[in-house]
Protein backbone atom coordinates (compact mmCIF):
# COMPACT_ATOMS: atom_id res chain seq x y z
CA UNK A 1 0.00 0.00 0.00
CA UNK A 2 1.65 3.19 -0.93
CA UNK A 3 1.19 6.59 1.11
CA UNK A 4 -0.76 8.10 -1.57
CA UNK A 5 -3.39 5.23 -1.28
CA UNK A 6 -3.61 5.65 2.76
CA UNK A 7 -4.02 9.42 2.05
CA UNK A 8 -6.73 8.58 -0.05
CA UNK A 9 -8.93 6.48 2.42
CA UNK A 10 -7.81 8.55 5.60
CA UNK A 11 -8.92 12.01 3.62
CA UNK A 12 -12.21 10.12 1.88
CA UNK A 13 -13.20 8.60 5.30
CA UNK A 14 -13.34 12.01 7.24
CA UNK A 15 -14.85 13.48 4.10
CA UNK A 16 -17.93 10.94 4.48
CA UNK A 17 -18.06 11.40 8.12
CA UNK A 18 -18.28 15.13 7.95
CA UNK A 19 -20.63 15.15 4.91
CA UNK A 20 -22.88 12.32 7.41
CA UNK A 21 -22.48 14.89 9.98
CA UNK A 22 -23.89 17.54 8.10
CA UNK A 23 -27.02 16.04 7.63
CA UNK A 24 -27.92 14.63 10.77
CA UNK A 25 -26.43 17.10 13.10
CA UNK A 26 -29.24 18.86 15.39
CA UNK A 27 -27.97 22.39 15.52
CA UNK A 28 -27.57 23.73 12.15
CA UNK A 29 -24.00 25.75 13.13
CA UNK A 30 -22.71 22.11 13.96
CA UNK A 31 -24.24 21.84 10.29
CA UNK A 32 -21.97 24.17 9.07
CA UNK A 33 -19.25 23.45 11.04
CA UNK A 34 -19.27 20.38 9.90
CA UNK A 35 -19.67 21.18 6.32
CA UNK A 36 -16.34 23.10 6.23
CA UNK A 37 -14.54 20.13 7.29
CA UNK A 38 -15.54 18.36 4.27
CA UNK A 39 -14.51 21.62 2.46
CA UNK A 40 -11.75 21.34 3.59
CA UNK A 41 -10.80 17.63 3.66
CA UNK A 42 -12.33 17.66 -0.14
CA UNK A 43 -9.56 20.42 -0.51
CA UNK A 44 -6.66 17.75 0.48
CA UNK A 45 -8.22 15.15 -2.07
CA UNK A 46 -7.98 17.64 -4.44
CA UNK A 47 -4.72 18.44 -4.19
CA UNK A 48 -4.28 14.36 -4.44
CA UNK A 49 -5.55 14.67 -7.71
CA UNK A 50 -3.39 17.60 -8.88
CA UNK A 51 -4.99 20.46 -9.01
CA UNK A 52 -3.48 22.87 -6.76
CA UNK A 53 -5.48 26.03 -8.00
CA UNK A 54 -8.53 24.74 -7.49
CA UNK A 55 -7.75 23.08 -4.16
CA UNK A 56 -6.38 26.63 -3.01
CA UNK A 57 -9.48 28.32 -4.63
CA UNK A 58 -12.30 25.96 -2.53
CA UNK A 59 -10.69 27.16 1.07
CA UNK A 60 -10.58 30.41 0.28
CA UNK A 61 -13.65 30.88 -2.02
CA UNK A 62 -16.14 28.02 -0.13
CA UNK A 63 -14.71 28.28 3.61
CA UNK A 64 -13.90 31.82 3.50
CA UNK A 65 -16.57 33.15 1.90
CA UNK A 66 -19.54 30.96 1.57
CA UNK A 67 -19.57 29.45 4.76
CA UNK A 68 -18.98 32.24 6.56
CA UNK A 69 -21.97 33.71 4.86
CA UNK A 70 -23.93 30.66 6.12
CA UNK A 71 -22.90 30.70 9.59
CA UNK A 72 -23.89 34.59 9.50
CA UNK A 73 -26.88 33.56 8.22
CA UNK A 74 -27.80 30.75 10.56
CA UNK A 75 -26.46 32.44 14.01
CA UNK A 76 -28.84 35.90 12.59
CA UNK A 77 -32.34 34.02 12.70
CA UNK A 78 -33.58 32.70 15.81
CA UNK A 79 -34.44 29.24 14.67
CA UNK A 80 -37.11 27.12 16.43
CA UNK A 81 -35.65 23.86 16.21
CA UNK A 82 -37.87 21.32 17.91
CA UNK A 83 -40.32 22.44 15.04
CA UNK A 84 -37.90 21.89 12.42
CA UNK A 85 -36.82 18.21 13.68
CA UNK A 86 -40.57 16.70 14.14
CA UNK A 87 -40.44 13.73 12.01
CA UNK A 88 -37.23 13.82 11.57
CA UNK A 89 -36.39 10.24 11.55
CA UNK A 90 -39.56 9.45 9.77
CA UNK A 91 -37.83 9.81 6.11
CA UNK A 92 -35.28 7.70 7.04
CA UNK A 93 -36.56 4.27 5.53
CA UNK A 94 -37.65 6.32 1.91
CA UNK A 95 -33.62 8.30 1.93
CA UNK A 96 -32.25 5.10 2.70
CA UNK A 97 -34.05 3.12 0.12
CA UNK A 98 -33.22 5.78 -2.67
CA UNK A 99 -29.54 6.61 -1.92
CA UNK A 100 -28.79 3.07 -0.93
CA UNK A 101 -29.82 2.37 -4.45
CA UNK A 102 -28.15 4.96 -6.18
CA UNK A 103 -24.61 3.77 -4.04
CA UNK A 104 -25.78 -0.14 -5.39
CA UNK A 105 -25.84 0.86 -8.65
CA UNK A 106 -23.17 3.06 -9.24
CA UNK A 107 -20.81 0.48 -7.53
CA UNK A 108 -22.06 -2.57 -10.16
CA UNK A 109 -21.25 0.10 -12.87
CA UNK A 110 -17.94 1.70 -12.17
CA UNK A 111 -16.89 -1.36 -9.31
CA UNK A 112 -13.16 -2.60 -10.50
CA UNK A 113 -13.63 -1.05 -14.17
CA UNK A 114 -11.19 1.81 -15.09
CA UNK A 115 -12.01 3.08 -17.96
CA UNK A 116 -8.74 1.69 -19.44
CA UNK A 117 -7.26 4.84 -17.21
CA UNK A 118 -5.19 3.21 -14.82
CA UNK A 119 -2.41 5.15 -14.40
CA UNK A 120 -2.42 9.15 -14.52
CA UNK A 121 0.13 10.67 -16.79
CA UNK A 122 2.90 11.68 -14.54
CA UNK A 123 3.89 15.75 -14.92
CA UNK A 124 7.21 17.23 -15.62
CA UNK A 125 8.50 18.88 -12.64
CA UNK A 126 8.50 22.46 -13.71
CA UNK A 127 4.77 21.51 -14.60
CA UNK A 128 2.38 24.63 -13.08
CA UNK A 129 -1.37 24.22 -12.84
CA UNK A 130 -2.39 27.74 -12.16
CA UNK A 131 -0.30 28.48 -15.56
CA UNK A 132 -1.80 26.14 -17.41
CA UNK A 133 -5.95 26.71 -16.43
CA UNK A 134 -4.62 30.50 -16.53
CA UNK A 135 -4.21 30.06 -19.99
CA UNK A 136 -7.01 28.03 -21.09
CA UNK A 137 -9.25 30.47 -19.10
CA UNK A 138 -7.89 33.60 -20.76
CA UNK A 139 -8.26 32.34 -24.41
CA UNK A 140 -10.36 29.10 -24.95
CA UNK A 141 -12.69 30.09 -22.15
CA UNK A 142 -12.20 33.87 -22.31
CA UNK A 143 -16.25 34.70 -23.22
CA UNK A 144 -17.70 32.32 -20.26
CA UNK A 145 -15.13 33.57 -18.17
CA UNK A 146 -16.61 36.97 -18.35
CA UNK A 147 -20.06 35.67 -18.61
CA UNK A 148 -18.91 34.26 -14.81
CA UNK A 149 -18.00 37.96 -14.23
CA UNK A 150 -21.23 39.38 -14.93
CA UNK A 151 -23.35 36.24 -13.30
CA UNK A 152 -21.65 37.20 -10.01
CA UNK A 153 -22.32 40.45 -10.61
CA UNK A 154 -26.18 39.99 -10.85
CA UNK A 155 -25.72 37.92 -8.25
CA UNK A 156 -24.91 40.56 -5.66
CA UNK A 157 -27.00 43.11 -6.99
CA UNK A 158 -30.07 40.55 -6.47
CA UNK A 159 -28.46 39.72 -3.37
CA UNK A 160 -28.70 43.24 -2.31
CA UNK A 161 -32.00 44.35 -3.29
CA UNK A 162 -33.43 41.38 -1.63
CA UNK A 163 -32.32 41.56 1.76
CA UNK A 164 -32.65 46.14 1.44
CA UNK A 165 -35.72 47.12 3.17
CA UNK A 166 -36.80 50.78 3.69
CA UNK A 167 -36.93 51.69 7.10
CA UNK A 168 -39.63 54.27 8.11
CA UNK A 169 -38.57 55.97 11.04
CA UNK A 170 -35.44 57.24 9.54
CA UNK A 171 -35.31 61.14 7.77
CA UNK A 172 -32.22 60.82 5.74
CA UNK A 173 -31.24 64.60 3.85
CA UNK A 174 -31.51 65.18 0.38
CA UNK A 175 -28.81 67.02 -0.92
CA UNK A 176 -30.06 67.31 -4.34
CA UNK A 177 -33.24 68.60 -2.93
CA UNK A 178 -31.44 70.76 -0.38
CA UNK A 179 -29.67 73.09 -3.03
CA UNK A 180 -32.45 73.30 -6.13
CA UNK A 181 -34.99 75.08 -3.34
CA UNK A 182 -35.81 78.22 -4.49
CA UNK A 183 -36.98 81.13 -1.99
CA UNK A 184 -40.38 81.34 -3.32
CA UNK A 185 -40.56 77.68 -1.72
CA UNK A 186 -39.71 78.52 1.68
CA UNK A 187 -41.60 82.30 2.07
CA UNK A 188 -44.65 83.15 1.29
CA UNK A 189 -45.51 87.19 1.15
CA UNK A 190 -48.40 88.22 3.36
CA UNK A 191 -49.98 91.51 3.08
CA UNK A 192 -50.93 92.11 7.10
CA UNK A 193 -53.34 95.28 7.84
CA UNK A 194 -52.60 96.93 11.05
CA UNK A 195 -55.38 95.60 13.49
CA UNK A 196 -55.22 96.44 16.74
CA UNK A 197 -56.01 94.04 19.58
CA UNK A 198 -59.62 93.63 21.10
CA UNK A 199 -59.96 94.98 24.60
CA UNK A 200 -60.29 92.36 27.73
CA UNK A 201 -63.96 92.36 28.49
CA UNK A 202 -64.21 93.61 32.20
CA UNK A 203 -67.46 91.44 33.17
CA UNK A 204 -65.16 88.34 32.40
CA UNK A 205 -64.36 87.41 36.29
CA UNK B 1 -3.22 1.69 -6.95
CA UNK B 2 -5.73 4.34 -6.56
CA UNK B 3 -7.54 4.37 -9.66
CA UNK B 4 -10.39 6.64 -11.20
CA UNK B 5 -13.09 3.96 -10.09
CA UNK B 6 -11.84 4.89 -6.39
CA UNK B 7 -13.02 9.09 -7.23
CA UNK B 8 -16.04 7.98 -9.01
CA UNK B 9 -17.49 5.34 -6.08
CA UNK B 10 -16.34 8.36 -3.33
CA UNK B 11 -18.28 11.26 -5.63
CA UNK B 12 -21.37 9.06 -6.25
CA UNK B 13 -21.38 7.89 -2.13
CA UNK B 14 -21.05 11.73 -1.39
CA UNK B 15 -24.10 12.66 -3.82
CA UNK B 16 -26.08 9.89 -1.96
CA UNK B 17 -25.13 11.00 1.31
CA UNK B 18 -26.83 14.68 0.79
CA UNK B 19 -29.78 13.13 -1.15
CA UNK B 20 -30.33 11.22 2.26
CA UNK B 21 -29.94 14.77 3.74
CA UNK B 22 -32.39 16.03 1.52
CA UNK B 23 -35.12 13.52 2.66
CA UNK B 24 -34.15 13.65 6.24
CA UNK B 25 -34.28 17.27 6.90
CA UNK B 26 -37.53 18.01 4.51
CA UNK B 27 -38.53 20.71 6.66
CA UNK B 28 -35.57 22.87 7.32
CA UNK B 29 -34.50 24.92 3.82
CA UNK B 30 -30.86 25.99 5.86
CA UNK B 31 -29.97 21.98 5.47
CA UNK B 32 -31.36 21.25 2.53
CA UNK B 33 -29.15 24.43 0.93
CA UNK B 34 -25.87 22.53 2.61
CA UNK B 35 -26.68 19.31 1.12
CA UNK B 36 -26.76 20.90 -2.27
CA UNK B 37 -23.46 22.16 -1.67
CA UNK B 38 -22.32 18.63 -0.96
CA UNK B 39 -24.10 17.41 -4.45
CA UNK B 40 -22.32 19.92 -6.17
CA UNK B 41 -18.80 19.32 -4.23
CA UNK B 42 -19.80 15.45 -5.29
CA UNK B 43 -19.65 16.55 -8.64
CA UNK B 44 -16.53 18.41 -8.67
CA UNK B 45 -14.93 15.41 -7.46
CA UNK B 46 -16.03 13.21 -10.59
CA UNK B 47 -14.89 16.73 -12.99
CA UNK B 48 -11.44 16.47 -11.21
CA UNK B 49 -10.64 12.88 -11.02
CA UNK B 50 -11.40 12.83 -15.13
CA UNK B 51 -9.55 15.76 -15.48
CA UNK B 52 -6.12 14.04 -13.92
CA UNK B 53 -6.71 10.94 -15.65
CA UNK B 54 -7.83 11.92 -18.91
CA UNK B 55 -4.91 14.51 -18.72
CA UNK B 56 -7.17 17.01 -19.81
CA UNK B 57 -7.38 20.78 -18.29
CA UNK B 58 -10.98 21.52 -19.75
CA UNK B 59 -12.69 19.49 -16.37
CA UNK B 60 -10.99 21.59 -13.80
CA UNK B 61 -12.41 24.98 -15.94
CA UNK B 62 -15.50 23.35 -15.68
CA UNK B 63 -15.33 23.23 -11.61
CA UNK B 64 -13.76 26.63 -11.59
CA UNK B 65 -17.46 27.54 -13.15
CA UNK B 66 -19.62 25.66 -11.30
CA UNK B 67 -17.58 26.99 -8.14
CA UNK B 68 -18.33 30.51 -9.44
CA UNK B 69 -22.36 29.31 -10.21
CA UNK B 70 -22.47 27.61 -6.51
CA UNK B 71 -21.51 30.59 -5.00
CA UNK B 72 -24.09 32.82 -6.55
CA UNK B 73 -26.59 30.37 -6.12
CA UNK B 74 -25.90 30.11 -2.03
CA UNK B 75 -25.98 33.82 -1.91
CA UNK B 76 -29.10 34.66 -3.26
CA UNK B 77 -30.37 31.35 -1.07
CA UNK B 78 -29.76 33.01 1.42
CA UNK B 79 -30.79 36.17 0.81
CA UNK B 80 -34.33 34.50 0.09
CA UNK B 81 -33.89 32.81 3.39
CA UNK B 82 -33.50 35.94 5.05
CA UNK B 83 -36.67 38.11 3.30
CA UNK B 84 -38.81 34.55 3.65
CA UNK B 85 -37.70 34.27 8.14
CA UNK B 86 -38.59 38.24 8.24
CA UNK B 87 -41.59 37.56 6.30
CA UNK B 88 -43.05 34.26 7.87
CA UNK B 89 -40.83 34.31 11.05
CA UNK B 90 -39.95 30.37 10.30
CA UNK B 91 -38.01 28.56 7.66
CA UNK B 92 -40.19 25.47 7.70
CA UNK B 93 -40.59 24.57 4.67
CA UNK B 94 -44.36 23.41 5.23
CA UNK B 95 -45.37 27.34 5.88
CA UNK B 96 -44.07 27.79 2.49
CA UNK B 97 -47.53 27.52 1.18
CA UNK B 98 -48.78 31.16 -0.12
CA UNK B 99 -48.63 30.39 -3.85
CA UNK B 100 -50.63 27.09 -3.31
CA UNK B 101 -53.69 27.19 -6.03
Amino acid sequence: MQFTDFVFYFLSAILLLASLRVITARNPVHAALSLVLAFFTAAGLWLLLEAEFLAITLVLVYIGAVMVLFLFVVMMLDINLEELRRGFWSYLPAGLLVGGLMVVEMIMVLGSRDFGLAEPLAHAADYSNTKELGRVLYTEYVYPFELAAVLLLVAMIAAITLTHRKRADTRPINPADQVKVKRADRIRMVNLKPQKPEAPKEDDA
Amino acid sequence: MIGLNHYLILGSILFAISVVGIFLNRKNIIIILMAIELMLLAVNMNFIAFARYLDDINGQVFVFFILTVAAAESAIGLAILVVLFRNLRSINVDSLDRLKG
